[in-house]
């Protein structure tokens, strides 16, 4: 099963080492990672996309919880929640492929951020499934470059991780 | 007043009441050196080599229950302690290794001795910091010491960058410390607790599974006070020995690979099992799928939330530090009548007691070759089932914790978890700086003991009067019985030639030497070494070559799958 996973932890040097390093070490999956600070400088929040039986993910979260830097964890897929990523793709749009290429950019609600007479780069957000339908639904001989965030996540309505 | 990170070290090490620091100097240290020479609040045991440094460490700790504390420098003094500190993380014993670091603006230049202390000691520490600012060093050593101590216990690194010894910063060591990161639960939730007294006491045929949470938890008067209540049988890992006394009727032995018959039966029949602080190791449970045939209820006590359910699935886990729970439990049968089937309990003991007639750890006592488990008996005689034993690892090592019957918590010191060759002499020299006093023996083998050899001087420069137990057999001898067994004694590499000659070893280091060849001398020479209260004693014991241990699960069998001395 997939899980997303949310991580609370102090910004500190070397943090997102020990989260690698004990996905490695214990043998878990990463589908994706992300982290970055939040609002308050000193904690960083992290996004881990996993797979893995009930019992792995149960060991996975106590693991994390274990870290003396982790403040907080919550496995996003207990309850609903929303989940996001970001990907830019930049694409060959010469000739008859610009339109068509405009025309499938806004069907998915991407963005155009950069243009040259024969490449758009494309910025879109949603699941990752969204992006994968994007990606199927050109055609792949026209994909210069993608580079994708990784999930991020939050729950819904009230269901708020927060120290 | 301002003080330099050196003074600041050795102040904070003062201030948390450290007695001995285990160490090794070099470059990166040498401003802490510097000033543990001007100081006169702890004292400095220079060993010969760092490993021994934090295995040293290691079994003050465990003697004590207090934090060990090792220093040694960066690059390879590094490298040679990291073995000493996964033992350590394995057996989940309190450490704070400082170490040093090449200065902050050379780090990441491959310096000399530079290695990355923080990535190559991550896996296998519980926590560990880099210290790039002077002003953080007194906060950041009040929490090594505070995380290595609480919750589940382990062992903590602080690297030190050599310019952070000598910056200045106002000193003042926090008295204590909280982080909103960290705050381990102790105290068992009430509503699981009742859950499992309900199981206890409806239990038909319990047994109490108790490892080393139990001695690092100083839980044992609890668990006697609960066995003896309720006339439960008990059975305490390798970790866990002494932790219920070993001499007791309730108690049934170790379980597992090398358990005994009537504790392996029991783990494997009993329909409730209350682990305290025990992590149902493979080498306990043997091959999971083959424990869970028989279906059992299990109440899990543990600190660490990370255990429970790790490798066997958990009816009601209990997270809390186990002597607070035990206490909380007693509290509640005690004040409630209910009492466990008393007819249903008889027959259970009939039962163990039937397992228990296998007698399975006899052996031919009447051999004219020295027996390896005739000498631990005999020694066990001597110092009156109170000595404080260390061993390493392998057949000497399972069959001190056979043999040698602990009645108390903390005198039975060895390497479980990482199963270290080495550990014994520097265990041993910890516990006796630990309890000078105490009758102290490190039980050992002649592959194990030259692991750490050049330990004995270290012995020697503090006048530490071990007692080394040597069960020579000329080979590898855990490693010659797997052979025997699992590889149609094919001994690949498990036979050692040109052993050095031990007495003289010993002597050449400046202590005593014997070689003991004879069963009727193993007891006379026992009381002669151990009458030399000021000497260490190097018993070099010529035993059965091929003696094996027994019982014993072949890897991947289910623990009542064992074989027995007899049917060989
Ligand atoms: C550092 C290390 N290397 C290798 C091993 C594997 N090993 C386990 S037991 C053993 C043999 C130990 O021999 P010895 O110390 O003579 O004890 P004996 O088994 O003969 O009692 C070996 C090599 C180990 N446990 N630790």
């Amino acid at each position: 099963m997939r899980h997303i996973i949310s991580v609370l932890m102090e910004n500190e040097a070397g943090a997102l080492s020990r989260v690698a390093g004990l996905f490695s070490a214990r043998g878990y999956n990463i589908e994706s990672l992300t982290v970055a600070p939040t609002e308050d400088a000193t904690l960083s929040r992290m996004t881990i996309v996993t797979t893995g039986s009930e019992e792995v993910i149960e060991q996975i979260v106590k693991q994390l919880n274990k870290l003396i830097d982790v403040v907080k964890v919550l496995d996003l897929s207990d309850g609903h929640h929303i989940e996001r990523e970001l990907m830019l793709v930049k694409v060959r749009a010469g000739g008859k492929d610009r339109e068509e290429m405009k025309r499938m950019a806004d069907i998915f609600r991407g963005r155009i951020i950069d243009v040259t007479d024969k490449t758009y780069t494309i910025e879109l957000t949603g699941t990752g499934s969204k992006l994968d339908a994007f990606l199927e639904a050109i055609d792949a001989a026209v994909i210069l470059e993608t580079v994708r965030t990784g999930a991020s996540g939050i729950g819904r309505g009230e269901r708020v991780l927060k120290i | 007043m301002e003080l330099t990170g050196a003074e600041i070290v050795v102040r904070c090490l003062a201030e948390e009441g450290v007695e001995y620091v285990f160490g090794y100097p070099g470059g990166a240290v040498l401003n802490i050196y510097d000033e543990i020479f001007k100081q006169d609040k702890f004292k400095h045991v220079l060993v010969r080599h760092e490993q021994g440094a934090v295995h040293a460490a290691d079994g003050y700790a465990r003697a004590t229950g207090r934090v060990g504390v090792a220093l040694v420098t960066s690059g390879p003094g590094v490298t040679n302690a990291v073995t000493g500190i996964a033992t350590a993380y394995m057996d989940s014993i309190p450490l704070v290794v400082i170490t040093g670091q090449v200065p902050t603006a050379a780090i990441g230049l491959d310096a000399f001795q530079e290695v990355d202390t923080v990535g190559i000691t991550r896996p296998c520490v519980k926590h560990n910091f880099l210290v790039k600012d002077v002003n953080e060093l007194a906060v950041t050593i009040k929490k090594a010491f505070h995380i290595a101590a609480t919750g589940r216990p382990g062992p903590v690194v602080v690297d030190i960058p050599k310019d952070v010894t000598h910056h200045t910063a106002e000193f003042a060591y926090p008295a204590s410390v909280t982080m909103r990161s960290y705050n381990p639960v102790l105290k068992g939730h009430s509503g699981q607790i009742k859950k499992a007294l309900q199981m206890i006491l409806g239990a038909h045929r319990p047994l109490l599974y108790t490892g080393g949470g139990v001695v690092l938890g100083d839980a044992a008067e609890p668990l006697r006070e609960l066995a003896r209540l309720l006339n439960f049988p008990v059975t305490s890992t390798l970790m866990g020995l002494g932790g219920y006394p070993g001499t007791d009727r309730q108690f049934l032995g170790m379980p597992g690979m090398h358990g005994t018959y009537e504790a392996n039966l029991s783990m494997q029949h009993c329909d409730v099992l209350l682990a305290i602080g025990a992590r149902f190791d493979d080498r306990v449970i043997g091959d999971p799928a083959h424990f869970a045939r028989e279906q059992r209820k299990i109440i899990h006590i543990d600190v660490d939330p990370s255990s429970i359910s790790k490798r066997v699935k958990v009816d009601v886990p209990i997270v809390g530090d186990v002597k607070a729970v035990l206490e909380e439990m007693l509290r509640q049968i005690k004040a409630g009548r209910e009492r466990p089937d008393q007819e249903a309990l008889t027959a259970w003991w009939t039962q163990i007691e039937l397992w228990r007639a296998k007698d399975c750890l006899r052996y031919n006592r009447q051999s004219p070759i020295i027996k390896p488990q005739y000498v631990v008996e005999k020694l066990w005689e001597v110092t009156g089932g109170e000595a404080y034993v260390t061993s390493d690892v392998g057949q000497h090592q399972m069959w001190a914790a056979q043999y040698y019957r602990f009645n108390e918590p903390r005198r039975w010191i060895n390497s479980g978890g990482l199963g270290t060759m080495g550990v014994g002499l520097p265990y041993a020299m910890g516990v006796q700086l630990a309890h000078p006093d105490a009758q102290v023996a490190c039980i050992t083998g002649e592959g194990s003991i030259q692991m750490n050899i050049q330990e004995l001087s270290t012995c020697k420069e503090f006048n530490l009067p071990l007692k080394i137990i040597l069960l020579n057999n000329r080979y590898l001898g855990m490693v010659r019985q797997w052979q025997e067994f699992f590889y149609k004694e094919r001994y690949a590499e498990s036979y050692m030639g040109s052993l050095p000659d031990f007495v003289k070893l010993a002597e050449a280091y400046g202590h005593v030497g014997m070689t003991i060849e004879r069963p009727e001398d193993v007891e006379r020479s026992l009381r002669e070494a151990f009458a030399m209260k000021d000497r260490l004693v190097f018993m070099n014991f010529i035993t059965d070559q091929e003696e094996n241990v027994f019982p014993m699960v072949p890897g991947g069998k289910g623990i009542t799958e064992m074989i027995l001395a007899e049917e060989l």
